[in-house]
C-alpha cells in the first residue's frame, strides 16, 4: 500500500515537471512562429479586413503583446486549469479537446485492443513454430506493416470497401446531417470500421514482432526444454509456459505506445474525415490555432505519460521480482 | 532479422552476399534519382488528350486528371520525398552524435541536461511533435525538413549515451587516463572510431522513419505545395479522384514510397550486420 502511494506520488511530480517543461518549450516554439495567427485563421478572406479590425482581433487574443507577457498569462491560466480559447471553433480549448476525444476514444480503444490481442496471438503462433512456414508469412506480413505508411492502408481501404464495394462509408464519424447523439451505436460502429482496422493493420507490426522474439527466447529456455523432456507439446508449452513470460513484456509494450497510437490516429482521421482529436490537431496546426495546438500538445503529453505510467505500475503488481527491487531500493 | 536479397544457393558466402545486397539497394536508389533527372520536365507536362488513363505498357503507373505521367511524378516525387528523409537523418544523426558525446564526455550536469531533453522529446507523441515544430517554422519544405531533423535525434543519442559510458569504464581507456591523456586526446582517437560505426547504422536505420515522417507530414497538408510533387502530396491529390474510380494515382506512389522504404531498411540492416564484429565474419 505505501509502495503504491510512493508510486503515485513519484509520478505525479514528475508528470508535472514534464508539463512544465513541454509547456515552456512549445510556447517558445509557437510565438517564434512567422505564421500569423490572425492571417491564418482569416485565410483569403484577410482582403477583406480593414487594419483597424485586424487590430481589434490581435487585441482579443492578446498577440500584439510581448511574448514574456503572453506566456505569464497564458500559463496563469493554464495552472487554474484554463487553456483559453480556440480561435478556428470559438469555444474554450478544453471543451473542444474533451468533445474531441471522446470521438477519438473509441477509434483509439478498438484498433488498440484488436492490434494488441492479434498481434500477441501472431507473435506467439510465430514464435512457437520459428522457421516454419506460418512464421515467415507473419514475419514478412509484419516488417512490411513496419514500412507502410498509416494513410496509405487507410487510403486503399476507403477505395477498395467505401468506393468499389459501397459497403461502408466514405466520411465522418456519424451519417452526414445528423449529430453525434442522434446517431444509433450501428451506425457509429459501421463509420468505426474502417478506421479502426487501418490502425489495427499497421499496430499489430510492432507488438507481433516483439512478442515473437520473446517467444522464441522463452521456448529456448531451461524450463521449456525440461517440459519438453517430460513429454510435452509444442502447444502445451506455449500455453503453459511461454505465455505467462511473454504476456507481461507484451502488455508493457502495448501501454508504452500510446504514442504511436495517437499519431496513427491523426493520419487515419485525416484520411477518413473523421471528426477527432487527430483532426483537430491538424486543423489547428494548418489555422494557425494556438490555444489549442498548445492545449492538444499538452494533453497528448499527458495521455502518453499515463500509458508509460501504467507500463511501469503493471510491471510493479505482476511481476514478484519487480516488487522485490523496488521494496530494496528504497 | 537481415534480409539478405541472395539465397543460400548462390556460390557467394554470406559476406559477399550482404555485400552484393547493400549494392543493389545502392542502385535501386541510383535508379530512382538519375531516372527522375532523366524525365526532366516530363513529369510537370499536362496533356489533356491523355486524362486520366489507366495503368498499360507505355504508362505503367496510369496518368492523372491532367494527363501527367504517374511514373515520371512519382519518380519525382520519390526524389523528393528521399531527399527530405536523408537531409533530416543526417541532420538528427549529427545532433545525435553531438549530444551523445556532450553527455557522456562533459560532466554531470550536461549529461543530466541531455538525458532530460531526451525525455521531454519523447514525451510528446512523435507526429504532433513534428506538427508543432512545423508550424513554428512556418510550414513550407523547410518546415518538415527542419521538424523531421529536429525531432528523431533522441533515441539515437540514448544508443550513443550509453555505448560511450560503457566504454568509458573500459580499462584500456582508464589506463590511457593514467597515461596522462586529456579527454579531447582520449575521444578523438579511442572513442570515435567506436562510435563512428554506431552512428552510421544509426543514421541508416533512421531513414526509413524520417521518410515516413516526412510523407505523413506532407499528406497531412504542412509544408509542401501542390507545386511541389512530394510523394505525400500525391497521395494527399489522389484521395480527391478516389470517388471517380481512379485508384491508380493511390496504388501506384504507395507502393514505391514502401518499397523504397523497405530497401532502406535492408540497408540499414546489412551495413549493421557487416559493421558489427559479431556478425561480420560469419
Amino acid at each position: 500500500m505505501f509502495t503504491i502511494i510512493k508510486f503515485l506520488f513519484l509520478k505525479t511530480t514528475r508528470l508535472a515537471l514534464l508539463i512544465a517543461a513541454v509547456a515552456v518549450l512549445s510556447f517558445v516554439l509557437v510565438s517564434n512562429s512567422p505564421i500569423d495567427p490572425v492571417d491564418a485563421y482569416a485565410g483569403a478572406a484577410i482582403l477583406n479586413i480593414s487594419p483597424e479590425q485586424r487590430d481589434i482581433i490581435a487585441q482579443r487574443w492578446g498577440v500584439d503583446k510581448p511574448p514574456i507577457e503572453r506566456f505569464l498569462t497564458w500559463a496563469g491560466q493554464l495552472v487554474q486549469g484554463d487553456f483559453g480559447v480556440s480561435a478556428i471553433f470559438n469555444e474554450p480549448v478544453l471543451d473542444v479537446i474533451s468533445k474531441r476525444f471522446i470521438t477519438s476514444f473509441w477509434l483509439m480503444a478498438l484498433a488498440w485492443s484488436f492490434s494488441g490481442a492479434l498481434g500477441f496471438g501472431l507473435g506467439l503462433t510465430a514464435g512457437a513454430w520459428e522457421g516454419s512456414l506460418i512464421d515467415r508469412g507473419i514475419r514478412i506480413y509484419a516488417y512490411t506493416m513496419a514500412s507502410t505508411p498509416t494513410f496509405w492502408v487507410g487510403i486503399v481501404l476507403l477505395m477498395v470497401f467505401s468506393v468499389f464495394l459501397s459497403w461502408t462509408p466514405t466520411c465522418c464519424a456519424w451519417p452526414i446531417g445528423m449529430s453525434a447523439d442522434q446517431a444509433t451505436i450501428w451506425q457509429r460502429l459501421h463509420h468505426l470500421l474502417l478506421p479502426v482496422i487501418t490502425l489495427s493493420l499497421i499496430g499489430i507490426a510492432k507488438i507481433t514482432l516483439h512478442t515473437r522474439e520473446k517467444t522464441i527466447e522463452a521456448m529456448h529456455s531451461d524450463y521449456a526444454i525440461f517440459a519438453r523432456a517430460q513429454g510435452e507439446s509444442t502447444i502445451g508449452i506455449v500455453l503453459r509456459q511461454a505465455v505467462r513470460n511473454v504476456a507481461l513484456p507484451a502488455v508493457t509494450l502495448q501501454f508504452a505506445s500510446l504514442g504511436e497510437l495517437f499519431g496513427g490516429a491523426v493520419l487515419a482521421e485525416q484520411v477518413f474525415a473523421y471528426p477527432g482529436l487527430g483532426r483537430a490537431t491538424v486543423e489547428a496546426g494548418i489555422g494557425g490555432d494556438v490555444p489549442l495546438l498548445l492545449g492538444i500538445v499538452l494533453i497528448s503529453t499527458v495521455f502518453v505519460f499515463t500509458g508509460n505510467s501504467v507500463a511501469d505500475f503493471i510491471y510493479q503488481l505482476v511481476d514478484p521480482r519487480m516488487r522485490k527491487v523496488a521494496g530494496s531500493s528504497s | 532479422m537481415t534480409t539478405n536479397l541472395f539465397s543460400r544457393s548462390t556460390p557467394w558466402d554470406l559476406r559477399t552476399r550482404t555485400l552484393m545486397t547493400i549494392l543493389a539497394c545502392i542502385t535501386f536508389f541510383a535508379v530512382i534519382f538519375i531516372s527522375a533527372w532523366l524525365y526532366g520536365e516530363q513529369g510537370q507536362v499536362t496533356n489533356l488528350g491523355l486524362r486520366k488513363l489507366p495503368p498499360s505498357w507505355e504508362r505503367p503507373f496510369g496518368t492523372d486528371w491532367l494527363g501527367r505521367d504517374m511514373l515520371a511524378r512519382t519518380l519525382k516525387g520519390l526524389r523528393l520525398s528521399l531527399s527530405v528523409g536523408l537531409t533530416a537523418a543526417a541532420c538528427s544523426a549529427f545532433i545525435a552524435l553531438l549530444f551523445g558525446l556532450a553527455a557522456a564526455m562533459l560532466g554531470r550536469t550536461v549529461d543530466l541536461i541531455v538525458t532530460w531533453l531526451v525525455d521531454v522529446g519523447m514525451a510528446v507523441p512523435h507526429l504532433v511533435l513534428l506538427i508543432l515544430i512545423s508550424f513554428a517554422c512556418g510550414g513550407g519544405a523547410k518546415g518538415v525538413i527542419i521538424a523531421v531533423a529536429a525531432s528523431h535525434w533522441p533515441s539515437l543519442t540514448r544508443v550513443i549515451r550509453a555505448e560511450i559510458l560503457q566504454l568509458r569504464s573500459a580499462d584500456y581507456i582508464k589506463l590511457s587516463r593514467q597515461f596522462g591523456k586529456g579527454p579531447y586526446w582520449i575521444a578523438r582517437r579511442h572513442l570515435l572510431p567506436h562510435v563512428i560505426p554506431q552512428f552510421v547504422v544509426g543514421m541508416l536505420l533512421l531513414f526509413p522513419h524520417t521518410i515516413l515522417h516526412a510523407a505523413g507530414l506532407t499528406f497531412l497538408g504542412f509544408g509542401m505545395s501542390p507545386h511541389t510533387p512530394a510523394i505525400g502530396v500525391l497521395l494527399a491529390e489522389s484521395m480527391r479522384y478516389l470517388s471517380m474510380g481512379l485508384w491508380w494515382l493511390a496504388v501506384a506512389p504507395g507502393i514505391a514510397l514502401i518499397v523504397s522504404v523497405k530497401v532502406f531498411d535492408m540497408l540499414g540492416n546489412n551495413f549493421r550486420a557487416l559493421l558489427d564484429p559479431r556478425t561480420s565474419q560469419e
